[in-house]
């Protein structure tokens, strides 16, 4: 080609400089583990559902909920959310109401009947799980979907342990519970009631069984010596809440004390308010800040009417009054007692102190070791005794109903590859997601979405449910307050802001990847991530 | 009424910015799925024109180079591809087209140093002549190019009203010629012929000029000032901008990491941090009347926005903060009360 004078080059493009060459760190697209994520006993994958409701597709967010919970519905309701508790947002604004977008897939699951896919392989291999609680029913539910015969055998007359029979209907309506179990056995699963099963061992080799798990719960009320006279009326709460579901209503009169400082105390307080009580106490040695029950449902207890006479313990118990002792709190926090006693006029006392479990049926089973009245397992969920697995209440954990469910997926897991002979290893967590590798400029600000709650009048009078429901819009607007923390959901920033034209964008569900040829490394696109999905990493030079 | 579909009833296409808010991952991001294709930004877009291409020599995280790209991409979306740019001499010119490359993928001349608006009006000009009337010209530049030594060139270009949209990249300073002084780099900040010496050093309080201002007093059509912190907004203002003829000027905020003092990857940080401060008002003029402003989010205190960059770094040594950062601030405060910047509490 012949040049102008004083010319030796032809003209060309940019694109021949790989400006590459510059770059001390790359970009590298990451996805790192949501605080929800981490903070959910049951395991679930909660900004990968949420990102599929954003869309207004509540199926497919609905299915990638249940990989983990099969029990949305009932999740949404009685779950304590601590993947609320460690919700980004919460420092933003508030945090995302997930539970109230999980209820609403739920809810929308069985008003629409989707139900769960049958396994495509049978194994071949039998499974025996004993109680067809929250942790039996994830378990078969897992394995099931895993290809084996899953047989529960329940020694209650319905399904859902204390679901049902520990949980009030205002809390949980019992459709609810029978809906959800009833797509685990449409599965497959066999479910046999009124089946206490006394001698595990036993059953399992009448029953030809491979593995089993067990998942008892624990139904047996904690007593404690209190002094009473013959005509005293002394209750525990187990019972009270279980005769709730038999047809027989308790019957506790029109003054009820209720002693202990759980969640079940709470239960059983807003229980006989609804059964017509005037007058409903809550006794409880410590203090408001000690209390091991949840501070909302002390709050919509109170909201209720229900009274809590904090360091007290109770003395003695007489017909129609008891004796109560006020206690001071010790420098260490322990109540101690002062000597000044005052009576309560009271028809009944319930007792909530705790529960423990029934271990009759592991007696003739060696190797299985017990502690402190629960079954000690093993990382995998296994007993001492190999081929048993045990979950929920029944081992050393913290009692919900969530962690039970989350229980229920790990035993299926290893008892999966434990009739494989093999051993389940867990996939390697992602670095947490935390605030600090967000950059939340680019989240609008918006409250959350209140649950709308019922007048206090109609709840006290009834056993409706306490807590609505979201309805699509709301739901829909909830969802999409999700930061999507650590994982990209195609907001287009970094493909924007390089000043380098170097990201290439994939299209719809493809997400971005660099041009390293021409990338500069000046890290605008992770800085300017809103979720933290964007990790700079040094060069190896 | 039957129940809207919240997937369309939030926002329709041509309700604007503000409607976004519904989605609260899309209202300030680039783009978002959840967001009708209309509503999408220019830069979102597959199909971009990447007006500025790669390869180009720009410094790590090149604010000009990203604001020409946001700018150019914009204008050529609006004119259907049929747009001229002038580029007066400057970063933008040296980085982008070092011969024999060029970054730049459209029509492009380089002009001289003061004289791109008069290069402009003559393109102009002979585009008018040749009957193209559907070709558009944009004349670019840097603050050096436009606020001092191509003043005149703009001044008349303002005054005749000739169809060019002129688009200043204010980095507040030469920067390819080594960091020095403009009528454009802000009070305090060190420079290479504003040394840090003496008893105020850095740049002398009192002195520089708004060529926004300069404009809106010529009475044009349209007069904007944008940032690379806010990408909508900037896409809304060239978009609006080529929709007028006559004389329009738009300047944006392009913060330069090497001038500045900077981490590379603070680039939009700072820009966004001189809107939130009220450093940088972003406002727009038409016919010599402000008539709208682009309020403060988050409203900082401006040593937010000073410590980042090491040409203010001098106010901060020792124990003492130099009372000149309270004259600083004072200045944000003065834009803020100017422009309304701040919604009533």
């Amino acid at each position: 080609m012949e040049h102008p004078y004083a010319i030796t080059l032809d003209v060309g493009t940019s694109l021949a400089n790989h400006t590459g060459s510059w770059r001390t760190k790359r970009p590298v697209y990451v996805d790192r583990l949501p605080p929800c994520n981490a903070a959910c006993p049951a395991g679930e994958n909660i900004q990968a559902w949420l990102f599929r409701a954003e869309s207004g597709d509540y199926e497919a967010a609905w299915r990638k909920l249940t990989e983990n919970n099969p029990l949305p519905a009932i999740m949404g309701r009685v779950c304590y959310h601590p993947c609320q508790g460690a919700c980004n947002r919460g420092e933003v604004d508030e945090a995302v109401g997930i539970n109230s977008v999980e209820r609403f897939l739920g809810d929308e699951a069985l008003k629409q009947g989707w139900g769960f896919d049958k396994p495509e392989t049978e194994s071949g291999k039998r499974v025996l799980i004993v109680g067809a609680g929250p942790s039996g029913l994830s378990a078969a539910y897992h394995l099931r979907r895993l290809g084996h015969q899953v047989t529960i055998k329940e020694a209650g007359p319905l399904p859902g342990g204390m679901m049902r029979f520990g949980i009030p209907k205002y809390r949980l309506p019992r459709e609810i519970i029978d809906g959800e179990v009833k797509r685990i056995t449409d599965m497959g699963v066999a479910i046999e009631y009124g089946v206490k099963v006394d001698d595990i061992a036993e059953t399992m080799r009448e029953g030809r069984f491979d593995a089993a798990f067990l998942a008892v719960g624990a139904h047996i009320a904690k007593r404690a010596y209190i002094p009473a006279g013959a005509a005293a009326r002394v209750l525990d709460a187990v019972s009270v809440l279980h005769s709730m579901e038999d047809g027989e209503k308790p019957m506790l009169g029109r003054r009820v004390v209720v002693y202990g400082g759980g969640n079940t105390a709470l239960d059983v307080a807003r229980t006989a308010k609804r059964l017509g009580a005037e007058e409903a106490v809550i006794v409880y040695r410590r203090t408001r800040d000690k209390m091991p029950a949840h501070d909302f449902e002390l709050e919509e207890a109170l909201q209720e009417g229900v009274l809590v006479k904090w360091l007290s313990t109770i003395r003695n118990v007489e017909e129609g009054e008891i004796t109560v002792e006020r206690m001071e709190l010790d420098a260490s926090g322990f109540p101690q007692p002062t000597g000044e006693i005052e009576t309560l006029a009271t028809d009944s006392v319930v007792l909530a102190l705790g529960q423990d479990v029934d271990l009759s049926l592991l007696d003739n089973v060696p190797g299985l070791e017990i502690d402190k009245g629960v079954v000690k397992v093993g990382p995998n969920m296994m007993t001492g005794a190999p081929g048993i697995f045990a979950g929920g209440d029944m081992v050393p954990s913290e009692r919900t109903v969530t962690v039970a469910v989350g229980h229920g997926k790990k035993a299926a897991r290893h008892i999966d590859a434990w009739l494989r002979g093999e051993t389940y290893e867990p996939a390697e967590k992602h670095e947490l997601a935390s605030f600090d590798k967000l950059n939340t400029w680019y989240y609008d600000d918006a409250p959350r979405t209140i649950q709308p709650v019922l007048a206090d009048v109609r709840r006290t009078s009834t056993f409706e449910e306490v807590v609505g429901g979201l309805d699509e819009t709301n739901a829909l607007y909830e969802a999409r307050r999700c930061l999507s923390c650590g994982n990209c959901f195609e907001c287009d920033n970094c493909y924007g802001v390089c000043p380098d034209n170097s990201v290439i964008k994939l299209g719809p569900g493809n997400r971005f990847k660099f041009n390293y040829d021409y990338c500069k490394g000046c890290g605008v696109c992770a800085a300017e991530c809103p979720c933290g999905a964007i990790q700079m990493v040094p060069e190896a030079i | 009424m039957e129940k809207d579909n919240p997937m369309t009833s939030e926002t329709t296409p041509g309700d604007g910015v503000q409607k976004l808010h519904f989605y609260q991952k899309g209202t300030f991001t680039v783009g978002n799925r959840l967001v009708s294709s209309d509503e999408r930004s220019v830069q979102s877009s597959i199909d971009r024109s990447n007006a500025l291409t790669c390869g180009h020599r720009a410094c790590q995280g090149c604010g000009e180079a990203l604001g020409a790209r946001y700018a150019i991409d914009t204008a050529m979306e609006a004119a259907g591809g049929n747009l001229i740019a002038v580029n007066a001499t400057g970063c933008l010119e040296v980085f982008t087209t070092p011969y024999p490359e060029s970054a730049w993928q459209l029509p492009w001349l380089h002009s001289l140093f003061g004289n791109a608006a008069a290069v402009a009006t003559g393109v102009a000009a002979a585009m008018r002549v040749k009957g193209r009337r559907e070709v558009r010209v944009v004349a670019q530049g840097g603050d050096g190019g436009t606020t001092d030594i191509g003043l005149q060139c703009l001044s008349g270009m303002f005054e005749r009203n000739d169809d060019v949209l002129y688009i200043c990249y204010d980095n507040e300073g030469y920067m390819n010629t080594g960091v020095q002084r403009s009528s454009a780099t802000p009070p305090a900040a060190r420079t290479a012929t504003t040394p840090v010496l003496g008893d105020e050093p850095g740049n002398v309080f009192g002195t520089g000029k708004s060529v926004p201002k300069i404009a809106v007093a010529h009475e044009i059509p349209y007069v904007a000032t944008a940032t690379v912190a806010d990408l909508r907004d900037l896409e809304a203002k060239v978009k609006k901008a080529m929709s007028i003829h006559g004389a329009r000027y738009i300047q944006i905020d392009v913060p330069c990491p090497l001038g500045w003092g900077a981490a590379s990857h603070e680039t939009i940080h700072l820009a966004r941090l001189a809107v939130e401060t009220g450093f940088y008002p972003i406002f727009e003029a038409e016919h010599g009347r402000v008539t709208s402003v682009r309020k403060i989010r988050h409203q900082v205190p401006v040593t937010e926005y000073l410590k980042l960059q090491k040409r203010f770094a001098h106010l901060f040594k020792g124990d003492k903060v130099d009372p000149r950062v309270a004259r600083l601030q004072a200045r944000c405060d003065a834009n803020i009360a100017e422009y309304g910047l701040l919604d009533a509490a």
